[in-house]
């Protein structure tokens, strides 16, 4: 079933990703042509395989549960667009 | 001065004292500004810190304190952390980014006395597979500058191949290491998955994506992987596998070793002078003492569908950490939180990324995650399976790297999926996890085609010699984009 105008809108809300008004008909036949073309999976029985998430199945590696950093929060929000008193500033959230 | 041609002979320069460091970095330098204006294969070059290293692998040359790589010109991919370098990924969303950290594998290679050059272009946030969504421009391929070098890491690719550095790293999500070493003529090798450390590489697809090194030949590569693999505590996925010796084991005999030939693989859409090309480099492997035998991998038409649905999945996941707050772009007074998200990705991400977050974030979504991202990773498993299969009766799987040889910039651009088709050879081997080489194997109508040979898990030892082997009888990494590189030492 192809991907509808209204369901691009959702998706890139999702996404949370602005798409011009002009754009959406582009971006609803390239996705359309895509998921076309990854449809080719549905013709292949895939009933009792397990999904393979990671390539080698490996356990997780745990490690101490001890302080390994130091603390480099100046070094890290020197990169950041603004922070004020150590803080990351946003627009306000919160009425 | 003259470049030298192989990695080989600038370890030997270095130590019988012919140049310095200094010297030799100097040169690239030069290089690079004189010609790569022509490429457009570096987004950032570091030449007051690449003197400054150089001039401390000099002195440790002096002190004895250096390691074999001390000295050694190198160039990293832009999608791996630089401390105190910026760090782009090809985006516009880290167009400012100034890394306060090293990526393991930098920090590694920086122990070893490596000296950085520089940080090479690349499609935005590696997906790609021509160079062309990056924000600073595409890249030429340097043996014929209309046409893509291929991509992810086509500017490592290009660099190489121009002879811009002797050597570079890359990193492979899809094909992104081999298909660019194809398309530009030199060697590529995407190791195991886990067998590279992860950390401070920017991560696209975190289930796939591994780093690898790039060079003009396979001996070059076997010394850049022996400082980059390893355990990493940094990374949870990567292997506590034992390292091989990747230099030492390169003149391992071929004889007695079985090469599959996948007939799946030699299908209609491979062209028909790049299968030619292939038919001769089975030969040669026949020659050398290989046994060729037909294999079969069944399920080789799934696994570009089944690659674009995790990949995507997998990005939509790990690009939400852009939000314009913590770091990277943010756009200019957002009226709130929403307008602060919304806005900053759309104008941080370039149209094929929000192609593949839309993508990726449909297949997860509610009602679509079991028709698509559960089936899969299923089918992923079938794939994994049928490789488990053939390495029962073979060491490596031979197949051509790409269906063609590098096409004219702006080819697929309207028509993502033409694109994609592309990675038919490639994306196998990063849905099973499995080491791949790819190196150069001849020319159609004067362009490199590259030869892809996919070995067990943590066999990569085994990849280097068959490769090593070949390009010892044929000298096909011996050929030259640019005149200059032939007259090298």
């Amino acid at each position: 079933m192809p991907i509808t105008e209204k369901e691009v809108r959702e998706i890139a809300q999702l996404a949370r990703i602005s798409i011009a008004v002009k754009d959406i008909c582009s971006y609803e036949d390239q996705l359309n042509k895509i998921l076309a073309f990854v449809d080719e999976m549905k013709a292949v029985e895939t009933e009792g395989i397990t999904p393979l998430a990671y390539p080698l199945e490996e356990t997780q590696k745990l490690r101490n549960d001890k302080v390994s950093e130091k603390n480099q929060r100046e070094s890290y929000q020197s990169v950041a667009p603004t922070t004020e008193n150590g803080l990351y500033l946003v627009p306000q959230v919160i009425e | 001065m003259n470049l030298p041609n192989s990695v080989t002979k600038i370890i030997q320069g270095l130590e019988d004292g012919t140049f310095s460091s200094q010297e030799l970095t100097e040169a690239y330098l030069n290089r690079i500004d004189n010609l790569d204006p022509e490429i457009n294969s570096f987004i950032t070059v570091c030449h007051e810190r690449a003197l400054l290293d150089a001039k401390n692998a000099d002195k440790s040359r002096s002190n004895g304190s250096a390691s074999k790589l001390t000295g050694v010109p190198y160039a990293n991919k832009d999608i791996f952390c630089t401390k105190g370098v910026r760090t782009t990924s090809g985006s516009k969303m880290l167009d400012t980014f100034i890394s306060p950290y090293d990526a393991t594998i930098v920090e590694r290679l920086g122990s070893q006395g490596m000296v950085m050059l520089g940080k090479t272009n690349m499609d935005e946030f590696a997906m790609g597979s021509s160079n062309e969504t990056s924000f600073y421009g595409q890249v030429n391929n340097p043996w014929n500058t209309n046409c893509v070098p291929g991509g992810s890491s086509g500017g490592s690719a290009a660099a190489v191949s121009a002879g811009f550095t002797p050597l570079a790293t890359g990193s492979d999500t899809g094909g992104s290491i081999r298909q660019p070493a194809a398309f530009c003529g030199i060697s590529g090798l995407k190791p195991t998955y886990g067998r590279v450390s992860r950390y401070g590489m920017i991560a696209f697809a975190s289930s796939l994506d591994q780093a690898g090194p790039m060079g003009r030949s396979v001996e070059d590569l076997a010394h850049l992987l022996s400082p980059m693999a390893g355990y990493d505590p940094k990374d949870s996925t990567s292997s506590m596998d034992k390292i091989e010796d990747y230099s030492g084991n390169l003149e391992d005999a071929l004889k007695g070793k079985t090469i599959g030939l996948p007939k799946e693989y030699f299908s209609t859409s491979l062209d028909r002078q790049v299968e030619g090309v292939i038919e001769e480099a089975i030969k040669e492997f026949e020659k050398l003492g290989a046994n060729v035998v037909e294999i079969s991998l069944p399920t080789t038409s799934l696994s570009i569908p089944a690659y674009y649905v995790i990949s995507s999945a997998e990005c939509s996941s790990n690009l939400s950490r852009y939000d314009g707050v913590r770091y990277g772009h943010r756009c200019e007074l957002p009226i709130d939180i929403e307008d602060l998200y919304k806005r900053t990705r759309s104008e941080g991400f370039g149209e094929e990324v929000k192609r593949r977050l839309l993508t990726g974030t449909y297949v997860l979504s509610s009602g679509y995650y079991d028709a698509y991202y559960r089936k899969a990773q299923q089918i992923r498993r079938l794939i994994k399976n049928d490789f488990t299969n053939a390495f029962t009766q073979v060491d490596a799987v031979i197949s051509p790297t790409a269906p063609t040889t590098a096409f004219e910039a702006g080819t697929h651009l309207d028509n993502p999926v033409e694109m994609y088709l592309g990675d038919c050879f490639t994306v196998a081997s990063n849905l099973a996890g499995l080491p791949a080489l790819s190196i150069p194997a001849g020319f159609v109508g004067g362009m490199p085609v590259g030869l892809q040979l996919i070995g067990n898990y943590f066999q990569e030892s085994k990849l280097l010699s068959l490769g090593h082997m070949f390009q010892k009888s044929t000298g096909w990494h011996q050929h030259f984009s640019r005149d200059d590189l032939k007259g090298a030492q």
